[in-house]
C-alpha cells in the first residue's frame, strides 16, 4: 500500500469527534475500528463500495472505477439516489482492465485515456477516479495520472484511493470524505452568500428522502448550500466551506468531514436525524440555533417553533389515522446503528409493541437510549442467526419484521410481513411526512390479506375426509400405451369410523409425493 | 457469418457482462446443499450477492474467503482452510464451490496445490466436496465462469471409468449458463415425455425456481444432489446446451466415454426439432408423445402469427454469446434482422455462425451506438437496457442476467416448443404495441395548414 494510503488510513481512525474512538486506547485506536474479517463467515461490502456509496449521488460527476469487471460490473447502478439533475452519476464507467493491462502494467495508461474518452463524450464538471484491489496491487498510482490528467485536460480529476481490501464499507466513507476534503472542498467559491446556508453531510437522498425535508428547509428560508452527497451538484461539494452550519445527519460515517470542516473553515457541525418525529423536530430547532448564533436574524427560532408545532399536530393527525389498523402489532426491529429509536418512539405512541430491536452496531450511549424508550434492556439482542430469526419469526414472535435487505427473505420465507427500512429502500421515509408513509407501509405489509392465505394449510396437510370414486380410466396413456382397465378406481380407502383417528395422516397405498414433478404421464 | 471486433477504447460505458466468478458462482447454486466461495476479497463477494439477490429475489448463500491486504500479498491458502471449516460448522454443506477472483489471480497463487494439500491433510472435511475454478473477473464473462465451474464439477466429481455400465434411461443434461430455472424445467420436461430421465448439471431449477420450503438454510436447498453427479459417468448420453457446454461433455466422454451432442441454440423451430429428433433417438420412440406433437404445431401456428411482427424488423441484442446465438437465429429464422450485437467474451466459437455482419465485444455503450447506426426498433439486452430503452425511444425485452426490474425472472422459458412460442408471442407483442400513426410528414406531404384548426372560444358571461 502506498505511505500516503497508509497514512490516510491511519488519520481516519483517529478520530476525536467520535465518542468510541476518543475511549480506546492509543495502541487499539492504531488498530483502527475493523475487525479482521473471518473467512467463510464475512458479509458486507469493501472500502471502495463505501467510497463509491457515499460520492455516487453527486449527480453530474463522472464516477470512473479504475478496475476489473468485477467492482463496477456486478455493482453499477444499484442504488436508489434520486437526482433532480443530471443522470450521468448513474452511468456505469470503467477501464474495465483486462489481463494484458494488467500483465504489461498498462494500468496507468489506460486510465489516462479513459480519463480523456469520458471527458470528451461527457463534459462533466470532474471526474472521480476510485481506486480498486487490483490496479492498487500492481502499484498503479491513481493520485498521479489524475494530476496529469487534470492538468492536461483542465477539468477536474479528483483520485478516490479506497481500494478494497484496505477494509470495509465504513472506511471507504471516510476515506472517500477525505478525498472531498483533500481535492474539492473550498476549490469554488458561490455567487451569493446568506445567513442561512447550510451543508448537509451523510445523506444520499435514496429514493428522495432528501425532498421529504426541504419543504420544511424552503418554509424556513434555509438553503442547502453544500451536500455530500445527496442531489448535490459537483460545485456544492466545492460550496461547503461557505456554509454556516453542517448537519451530519444519522451517522458517523462521514464525521471527518464535518469536523473538519469546522477545523478548517470555521462551519460548527451537529449530528441529526431526520428519521422519527421528534429527531425531525430536534434537528430543526439545532439548525436553527445554530444559525442564529452564527448571524441569522434571531426570529428565525420563532418561525422554526412555530413550523414545528404546525407540522407535528399535522402529523400527529394524520397518524392517528392508522392506529386502530396497527395497534397491538408486535414489531421487530432489525437494523443497524441508532437512527430508528425515534421511529420506536412513534410506533409505541401508536399501540404497537415493540417486541426486540437490534443492537449490532449501537454504541453504549445508544443502547442507554432504547433502554429509556423500551423500558428495559430485555429487548435488545446483537446479531441474530438467519436460522434463529427465521424460527422466532415463523413461531409468529412477531406480526412484522422492520429491517435490511439482507433479512429480506428470512421474514417473507417465513411468511412473515416485511417493511423495508434499509438503505436501499424503495420508499422515503424521511421528516414529518415520512412517518405517514411509513406507517402506510407497515399497515399495507401487515394488513394484507395475503397473509392468511398463504397461512393456511396446503390442501394435503388436512386428512382427507370425503371419498371419492373415479370413472373408470377410457382410452390409452400416450406414453406407454396402456389402455384404461375399464374398471372403477376408489383413490381413497374408506374413512376410519370415528373421528378420533383422523389425527395421523391416512396412508393412501401407492401414491407417494415425489420432490420432483413429473407431469406428462 | 460474423467478425468480431473489439473496439479501441480505454473507457467502458454501461458494462453489459457480468463477471466470471459470478458466472461461476451461479453454477454453483445449481448444487444441492451448496455454497459457493469466492477466494478474494470480502466487497467483490457482497456486490456479486447483490447482484444476485436483485435478479432472483431469493438469499443467496455465497461467502468469501475474506482476503485482506496482507493475505493477497502471503498468499490465501490459510483463508481458503479456514473459510471452509467455517462454513462446515455453520451450515455443514455437502459442496463447497470456489471460484477465484482477479485479486487472488494477479497475485497469482497455486490454489488447485493449496486445495489439494489441504483436503489430504484435513481428512475431517472429507464428507464436503470441495471444487475449485479458476476465474479471474478480467477474463471472459458470466457465462465462461459457469462453464469452467461446471467443467471443475465433471473433473472432480465424474470418475473415470474403464467400462460402461449404462442406464440406458438415463441422459445428463448439461445446462449452459443462458438456461432460467424455467428453461431447464421445461427441457427436463421434454426429456421426461420421451421416458428419459435427465440428470441435470447444474440444477438451478431446484434451488433458484423460487420456492417457499419449510426450513432456513444457509446452503442452497435444491438442485442436483451431489452423489448424483458421478453418475453422470453411466448416462446413455450427454445433451450439451450451450456452446460454452462442450468442454464439460467432452471431459465427460474422456473420463467416462459418454457421448455427447451440443445444442447450441434450443429456442426456435428447427433447433428444437433438432433437440427432439436426438431424444427420438435415444428413446427408440419413434412416434413422439402427443404433448410434444402438439406443442410443435402450436410454435408453427405461433410462427405462423408472429411473423407480421417479427419480419424486417430491426434489432439490437446485447448478451453473452451463447444466448445471443439462440435469441438472434431464432428471430432471423423469423425475418427479423439483428443490426447491432454485442457481445461480452471472445472465448466462444460461435461467432463465426452468428446471424449478422459484426459482433462487437463491448458494453451497453457499444450497444446503443449500433442501435442508432443500425436504426434498431427493438432492444434485447439485461435490466441494464433501460439507460438505452430511455435514451433512444425503444422498447426494451429483457433478456440474460441480471433482470432486476421485473419479478420472475426465474420463470421466463424461451427454449424448447413451448418457451418458442412464448418467445415470438412476446417479441410480437411489444412490437405491435409500438403505435406509429401515420403523419402527412411521413410521406414528405405539407402538414395540414393550422389556420383550419378550431380555436375555442374563451366563453363571454
Ligand atoms: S474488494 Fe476490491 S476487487 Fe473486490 S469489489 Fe472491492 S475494490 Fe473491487
Amino acid at each position: 500500500m502506498a505511505d500516503a494510503l497508509k497514512d490516510k488510513i491511519a488519520d481516519v481512525f483517529d478520530e476525536p469527534a467520535c465518542g468510541t474512538n476518543v475511549s480506546k486506547s492509543e495502541q487499539q485506536r492504531k488498530k483502527g475500528c475493523a475487525k479482521p474479517l473471518t473467512p467463510g463467515a464475512a458479509a458486507g461490502g469493501c472500502a471502495f463500495d463505501g467510497a463509491k456509496i457515499v460520492l455516487q449521488p453527486i449527480v453530474d460527476v463522472a464516477h470512473l472505477v479504475h478496475a476489473p469487471l468485477a467492482c463496477e460490473g456486478n455493482g453499477w447502478d444499484n442504488r436508489g439516489a434520486a437526482s433532480s439533475g443530471s443522470e450521468r452519476y448513474r452511468t456505469g464507467f470503467t477501464t474495465d482492465m483486462s489481463e494484458l493491462d494488467i500483465v504489461m502494467g498498462h494500468g496507468e495508461r489506460k486510465l489516462f485515456r479513459a480519463i480523456r474518452e469520458v471527458i470528451e463524450a461527457e463534459a462533466p464538471p470532474a471526474v472521480f477516479v476510485y481506486a480498486t484491489c487490483v490496479p492498487a496491487l500492481i502499484g498503479d498510482d491513481i493520485d498521479a495520472v489524475c494530476r496529469a490528467a487534470t492538468e492536461k485536460f483542465g477539468t477536474p480529476c479528483i483520485p478516490v484511493n479506497a481500494p478494497g481490501f484496505v477494509g470495509s464499507k465504513n472506511l471507504g466513507n471516510k476515506l472517500a470524505g477525505e478525498a472531498m476534503l483533500d481535492h474539492v472542498i473550498g476549490t469554488l467559491e458561490p455567487e451569493t452568500l446568506t445567513p442561512y446556508d447550510i451543508n448537509i453531510v451523510g445523506d444520499y437522498n435514496l429514493s428522495g428522502e432528501l425532498w421529504q425535508v426541504k419543504p420544511l428547509l424552503d418554509k424556513l428560508g434555509i438553503r442547502i448550500l453544500g451536500s455530500l452527497a445527496a442531489d448535490a451538484r459537483y460545485k456544492q461539494v466545492a460550496y461547503m466551506h461557505r456554509a454556516k452550519v453542517t448537519m451530519m445527519v444519522c451517522s458517523k460515517a462521514l464525521i471527518n468531514v464535518a469536523r473538519k470542516l469546522e477545523e478548517r473553515h470555521g462551519v460548527p457541525w451537529f449530528e441529526g436525524s431526520f428519521y422519527g418525529i421528534s429527531d425531525t423536530s430536534a434537528s430543526l430547532r439545532e439548525m436553527c440555533r445554530i444559525l442564529v448564533e452564527q448571524g441569522a436574524d434571531a426570529e428565525l427560532l420563532d418561525r422554526c417553533e412555530a413550523l414545528i408545532a404546525d407540522e407535528e399536530a399535522a402529523v400527529w393527525a394524520r397518524l392517528e389515522g392508522f392506529r386502530a389498523r396497527v395497534e397491538g402489532r408486535r414489531v421487530l426491529l432489525y437494523t443497524g446503528g441508532h437512527k430508528s429509536w425515534s421511529v420506536v418512539a412513534a410506533l409505541q405512541e401508536l399501540g404497537m409493541e415493540v417486541i426486540g430491536t437490534s443492537v449490532r452496531k449501537a454504541t453504549e450511549e445508544d443502547k442507554a437510549r432504547v433502554t429509556e424508550i423500551m423500558g428495559d434492556d430485555k429487548h435488545m439482542f446483537d446479531n441474530m442467526a438467519p436460522k434463529d430469526m427465521y424460527r422466532l419469526l415463523k413461531d409468529a414472535g412477531a406480526d412484522v419484521l422492520m429491517s435490511g435487505g439482507r433479512s429480506q427473505f428470512v421474514a417473507l420465507k417465513a411468511r412473515m410481513p416485511w417493511v423495508d427500512v434499509n438503505q436501499e429502500k424503495h420508499e422515503p421515509y424521511a421528516g414529518y411526512m415520512g412517518m405517514v408513509d411509513l406507517l402506510r407501509a407497515i399497515d399495507r405489509a401487515v394488513n394484507n390479506p395475503m397473509w392468511e392465505e398463504l397461512r393456511a394449510p396446503a390442501p394435503w396437510e388436512t386428512p382427507l375426509t370425503e371419498t371419492r370414486t373415479l370413472p373408470p380410466l377410457s382410452g390409452e396413456c400416450p406414453v406407454t400405451g396402456i389402455a384404461g382397465t375399464g374398471r372403477a378406481v376408489s383413490l381413497v380407502p374408506p374413512l376410519p369410523p370415528s373421528g378420533a383417528a383422523l389425527a395421523a395422516p391416512v396412508e393412501v397405498a401407492g401414491f407417494t409425493s415425489s420432490t420432483t414433478d413429473f407431469e406428462d404421464c | 457469418m460474423a467478425k468480431l471486433t473489439h473496439p479501441k477504447r480505454a473507457l467502458s460505458t454501461m458494462p453489459l457482462k457480468s463477471s466470471a466468478p459470478l458466472g461461476a458462482a451461479l453454477a454453483y447454486l445449481g448444487i444441492d446443499r451448496a455454497i459457493p466461495l469466492f477466494h478474494g476479497s470480502q466487497g467483490c463477494t457482497a456486490f456479486a450477492m447483490v447482484h444476485l439477490v436483485r435478479h432472483f429475489k431469493e438469499a443467496v448463500p455465497l461467502q468469501t474467503t475474506a482476503m485482506n491486504e496482507v493475505s493477497t500479498i502471503l498468499g490465501g491458502a490459510d483463508q481458503i482452510e479456514e473459510a471452509i471449516e467455517n462454513l462446515r460448522k455453520k451450515s455443514a454443506p455437502e459442496f463447497i464451490g470456489i471460484a477465484s477472483t482477479a485479486l487472488t489471480e494477479t497475485r497469482g497463487e497455486d490454489v488447485p496445490g493449496d486445495l489439494r494439500l489441504i483436503l489430504q491433510r484435513r481428512e475431517d472435511f472429507a464428507d464436503t466436496k470441495v471444487v475449485y475454478a479458476s476465474t479471474p473477473d478480467f477474463d471472459g464473462a458470466l457465462q465462461d465462469g459457469w462453464a469452467k465451474a461446471v467443467e471443475a464439477i465433471v473433473s472432480d466429481l465424474v470418475p473415470r471409468v474403464t467400462e460402461r455400465d449404462v442406464d440406458l434411461r438415463q441422459v445428463t443434461l448439461l445446462a449452459g449458463a443462458h438456461l432460467t430455472p424455467g428453461d431447464i424445467d421445461e427441457l427436463t420436461r421434454l426429456i421426461r415425455s420421451f421416458g428419459l430421465e435427465p440428470l441435470v448439471l447444474p440444477d438451478i431449477s431446484g434451488s433458484l425456481d423460487g420456492h417457499v420450503s419449510d426450513d432456513w438454510s444457509g446452503a442452497t436447498q435444491g438442485g442436483t444432489p451431489v452423489a448424483r453427479i458421478p453418475e453422470a459417468a453411466r448416462s446413455a448420453f450427454t445433451l450439451a446446451i450451450g456452446e460454452s457446454m462442450r468442454k464439460a461433455a467432452q471431459i465427460i466422454e474422456d473420463r467416462a466415454m459418454v457421448p455427447y451432442r451440443v445444442f447450441q441454440s434450443v429456442t426456435g423451430l428447427k433447433p428444437v426439432d433438432a433437440l427432439v429428433r436426438t431424444l427420438m433417438a435415444l428413446s427408440g420412440v419413434a412416434d413422439p408423445p402427443p404433448s410434444v406433437k402438439r406443442d410443435r404445431a402450436r410454435l408453427v401456428d405461433a410462427a405462423l402469427d408472429a411473423h407480421f411482427h417479427t419480419g424486417g424488423v430491426r434489432v439490437a441484442l446485447g448478451a453473452d454469446p451463447d444466448l445471443l446465438f439462440s435469441l438472434s437465429t431464432a428471430l432471423t429464422s423469423m425475418g427479423a434482422e439483428i443490426v447491432a450485437a454485442v457481445t461480452t467474451s471472445q472465448h466462444s466459437p460461435l461467432f463465426d455462425r452468428m446471424p449478422c455482419d459484426e459482433v462487437v465485444l463491448g458494453d451497453l455503450g457499444d450497444l446503443r451506438r449500433g442501435a442508432e447506426a443500425g436504426a434498431a426498433q427493438i432492444l434485447l439486452t439485461h435490466s441494464h437496457g433501460r439507460h438505452l430503452s430511455e435514451a433512444l425511444h425503444l422498447p426494451l425485452m429483457r433478456v440474460g442476467f441480471p433482470i432486476f426490474d421485473r419479478i420472475g425472472a426465474q420463470d421466463v422459458c424461451r427454449v424448447g416448443y413451448r418457451g418458442s412460442r412464448a418467445f415470438l408471442y412476446e417479441f410480437a407483442n411489444i412490437m405491435q404495441a409500438q403505435h406509429h400513426r401515420a403523419t402527412p410528414e411521413d410521406f414528405g406531404a405539407a402538414p395540414i395548414p393550422e389556420e383550419f384548426d378550431h380555436v375555442p372560444h374563451i366563453a363571454r358571461h
